[in-house]
């Protein structure tokens, strides 16, 4: 007797969210990024609705770069990025270069908003890929620096961050202002997602224009409660909970290289292995295993890990 | 289906004799249902309802015992996502070698002595698969004389595998596998209920699967572990995912644990990832790799921690490097995690330092920050309660750079004290024990 494969009917799905414009849509982007769309729990698209029969927009990687040479980054890393960390315009293109999707350039408290400004537009002119810029993470500094960096890129169709409870309203109001998307965090929990995305959208901001970021942690570090957030939310949406119904974006890269395991080489357990391979498998094993559990964007730093999770996800969509 | 307390009932005898120790057989039968108590407690149920009481109280995916020196256990699991309830059974860990391999004894040896700690957990591998590309039984002979572990023998050579089988009495092995693309299932399932061990079914569809395992249990043969045979990580994905549905749905053909292979894969590590997050009860790997092998054990800890209850230490005062009256006070809280980076940390430098590790509910130092669960009045509480002034000479408490804000409500808590804000991370506070305190 043959099998009959349960399929879970849902009523929902994921919206569709474009970042980047070309220059036929008022930006000077060469491409444009679309993630979302799906109408199952990841790549289970046998449970597709039978008009959703086109695949849903595959999951896509970003390379962080930062506007000033981070000095607290694993040794690893200075070792593959080299003299381009001191610059982030040929940063950018070497990040173009390992396959990046598109990139997200994170500014530093030490920038002024006219240093912000002139980084961003070079990193822009280095290359043809849609960009995400991240504040230095202080609500004030993060409001001086974003809103410049939002008009002067008017209609590029950025993503502005990190909005977080306490910091959004600046940030969504000139990303309205000025045609982009901005990425709303919450820390690992449904509710609190659900709740800043409220927040967000209330102030007229289109739902196509909101990123989702449950926050992650690494592996060995928290990974088990993003992984599970990250599930529920999904389910949530499928069942039909709109203000779930966001693309994610995750952070495997940041969360894995400030663990020992990536950082350090000298005076560690030998049982870890060798380093680099051990720091590799860190960031990448964590970045996929978020994948699998509804990631849209993971943005990570290492070139090989882009490599094998970029690989990895070719994969995922063959069954 | 599970059955009711009220189902249970009726087929008890209805006797209140109380022999099994409850006032009455409802009572028994209550317990029964929430699986609290075994039925054999009940010394007169009938035949018949035992039957009926197994077959409707057999877990969905079947318990499959791998057993030799140390045994590993897959199945048993209960849901779709760990957050329904939790992963039960952590997948296991084998080495694949070969027997042809003239080094073979020294590679089982260097996989075997592998340990390592995470937060104070050692973790090493659970098994070795040995595959018959070579004499068969002389390997088998040669693994057993460096490890007690359990053993899958990749093989179909029936004669071969007997003769293994043979050298392996009393413990439970993996057959692998009966293939739905040969005929040669009979001897194989004769060959595992003869030495008790457990058989790999494979098949590349679910059909397929599904009817080869209904002819391997005809055999008699109980402990059954499938194989879909999925060649890309999709493939694995949906198979997978189908199956444990279909386990779940009480589909008894398919309510066994899956073996997965990445060893065959492209990118192995992300394949055994995948394996182990996605339902799979074994995970075959190509070689020893403690690079791999590490984050591996680590994921495999975080996906099967029970979503419910974070890992914890038990809060008190802890000695690092055995501290003298002088030495440092450091607080921190009672999640493993924070924990363990701080001691580890501590102990690695071989500087002396009295741990103080507050009641924080298990969370991170944040976390608990956050959610009140550590702030100046648990910790001023900890510091008396552990009588903290008794053991030292110099009253003087570092704090975790996150919460340097509390250091002026700890100070009004603990007059007297001298509260010091330490560095924000773990790896830098040998650094700041050095050069800051003293
Ligand atoms: C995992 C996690 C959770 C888990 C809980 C995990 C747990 N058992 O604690 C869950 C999902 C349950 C959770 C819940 C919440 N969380 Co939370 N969570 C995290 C996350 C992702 C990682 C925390 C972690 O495990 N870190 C690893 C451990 C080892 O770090 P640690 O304890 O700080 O220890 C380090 C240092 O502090 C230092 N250290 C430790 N002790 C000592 C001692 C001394 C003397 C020194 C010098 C150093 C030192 O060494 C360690 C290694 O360097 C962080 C964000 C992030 N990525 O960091 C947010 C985070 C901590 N959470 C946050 C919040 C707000 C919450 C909630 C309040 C949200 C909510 N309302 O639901 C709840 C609170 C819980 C509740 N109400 O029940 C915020 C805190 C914001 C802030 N700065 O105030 C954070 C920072 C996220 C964010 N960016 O917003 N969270
Ligand atoms: S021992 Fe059996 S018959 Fe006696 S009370 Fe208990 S359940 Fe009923």
């Amino acid at each position: 007797m043959p099998i009959e494969i349960p399929k879970d009917k849902w009523t929902g799905s994921i919206r569709a969210v474009t970042i980047g414009a070309t220059s036929a849509e008022g930006g000077t982007r060469t491409k444009t990024v679309t993630v979302g769309g799906q109408t199952t729990m990841p790549y289970l698209q046998y449970e597709a609705m039978p008009s959703g029969d086109e695949a849903p927009n595959k999951p896509v990687i970003a390379i962080e770069i930062k506007s000033r040479k981070p000095e607290d980054w694993s040794p690893l890393l200075a070792d593959v990025w080299g003299e381009a960390m001191a610059d982030p315009a040929q940063w950018a293109k070497k990040a173009e270069e390992a396959g990046a999707d598109l990139l997200v350039l994170a500014l530093t408290v030490e920038d002024t908003p006219e240093d912000a400004v002139r980084i961003v537009k070079s990193v822009l002119s280095a290359t043809g890929l849609p960009l995400i810029v991240w504040g230095p993470g202080q609500a004030e500094k993060d409001n001086e620096l974003l809103v410049p960096v939002s008009e002067a890129t008017n209609g590029e169709k950025i993503v502005l961050g990190i909005c977080e409870d306490k910091n959004y309203r600046t940030i969504v109001a000139t990303a309205m202002a000025n045609g982009h998307l901005v990425q709303a965090r919450a820390p690992m929990d449904v509710n609190l997602s659900k709740q800043l995305n409220i927040l967000v959208s209330d102030m007229g901001i289109p739902k196509d224009r909101i990123l989702m970021d449950p926050t992650t942690g690494a592996l060995g570090y928290g990974i088990e409660y993003g992984y599970s957030v990250m599930e529920r939310l999904r389910l949530a949406a499928l069942q039909g909970d709109a203000m779930t119904q966001l693309p994610m974006i995750v952070t495997p890269g940041f969360e894995a290289w400030k663990t020992k395991e990536a950082k350090v080489g000298e005076g560690v357990p030998e049982a870890w292995g060798d380093w680099k391979a051990r720091a590799i498998n860190w960031e990448t094993l964590t970045a996929m295993s978020l994948v699998e559990s509804g990631a849209d964007i993971v943005v990570l730093r290492h070139p090989e890990s882009v490599k094998r999770v970029k690989d990895a996800i070719e994969e995922l969509v063959t069954v | 289906m599970a059955l009711s307390g009220i189902q249970i009932y009726k087929m008890l005898p209805q006797t209140n004799c109380k022999e099994c120790g409850f006032p009455t057989c409802l009572a028994f039968a209550m317990k029964l249902a929430a699986k609290q108590v075994e039925l054999g407690v009940c010394p007169y149920v009938s035949e018949e309802s035992k039957k009926q009481l197994a077959e409707s109280s057999a877990p969905p995916i079947r318990l499959v015992t791998l057993k030799a020196g140390s045994e590993i256990k897959a199945g048993n699991e209960v849901c779709m996502f760990r957050h329904e309830k939790t992963f039960y059974n952590k997948p296991g860990l084998f080495i694949r070698v070969k027997a042809s391999d003239p080094d073979l004894a020294a590679k089982v040896a260097k996989a075997e002595a592998y340990k390592v700690n995470y937060v104070g957990m050692d973790f090493s591998i659970d098994g070795f698969a040995v595959e018959a590309d070579g004499d068969l039984t002389a390997a088998v002979k040669a693994v057993r004389d460096v490890t007690k572990r359990p053993l899958i023998l990749i093989a179909n050579d029936v004669t071969h595998l007997d003769s293994s089988l043979s050298l392996l009495a009393g413990e439970s092995a993996l057959i692998y596998a009966a293939d739905a693309q040969r005929s040669d299932y009979e001897p194989l399932a004769d060959l595992a209920k003869k030495h008790k061990a457990a058989l790999v079914v494979r098949a590349d569809s679910l059909d397929a699967l599904a009817e080869l395992t209904q002819k391997v249990q005809a055999k008699g043969v109980e402990d059954i572990v499938l194989d879909p045979a999925a060649a890309t990580l999709g493939a694995s994905l949906t198979r997978h995912t189908q199956l444990r549905k279909l386990a779940l749905k009480n589909v008894r053909s398919l309510g066994y644990p899956i073996i997965a292979f990445p060893c065959d894969a492209k990118d192995e590590g992300i394949a055994a990832a995948q394996a182990i997050a996605k339902y799979a009860g074994f995970v075959v790997l190509s070689e020893f790799k403690p690079e791999l092998l590490y984050p591996l054990l680590v994921l495999r800890e975080n996906i099967y921690t029970d979503p419910q209850k974070p890992i914890q230490v038990q809060p008190g005062i802890y000695e690092i490097n055995s501290p003298k009256p002088e030495s440092p006070v450091l607080v921190t809280t009672n999640f493993s995690i924070t924990y363990f980076a701080v001691a580890n940390e501590v102990e690695g430098s071989g500087l002396p330092a009295w741990l103080v590790v507050t009641d924080a509910e298990g969370m991170s130092v944040l976390t608990a920050w956050a959610a009140g669960k550590f702030d100046a009045e648990r910790i001023a509480k900890a510091i008396k309660g552990f009588n903290v002034a008794d053991k030292i000479s110099r009253k003087r408490i570092v704090l975790p750079g996150h919460v340097a804000v509390l250091s002026g409500e700890v100070e009004e808590e603990l007059p007297g004290w001298e509260i010091r804000v330490g560095p924000r991370e773990a790896v830098d506070l040998p650094a700041f024990m050095k050069q800051v305190l003293n």
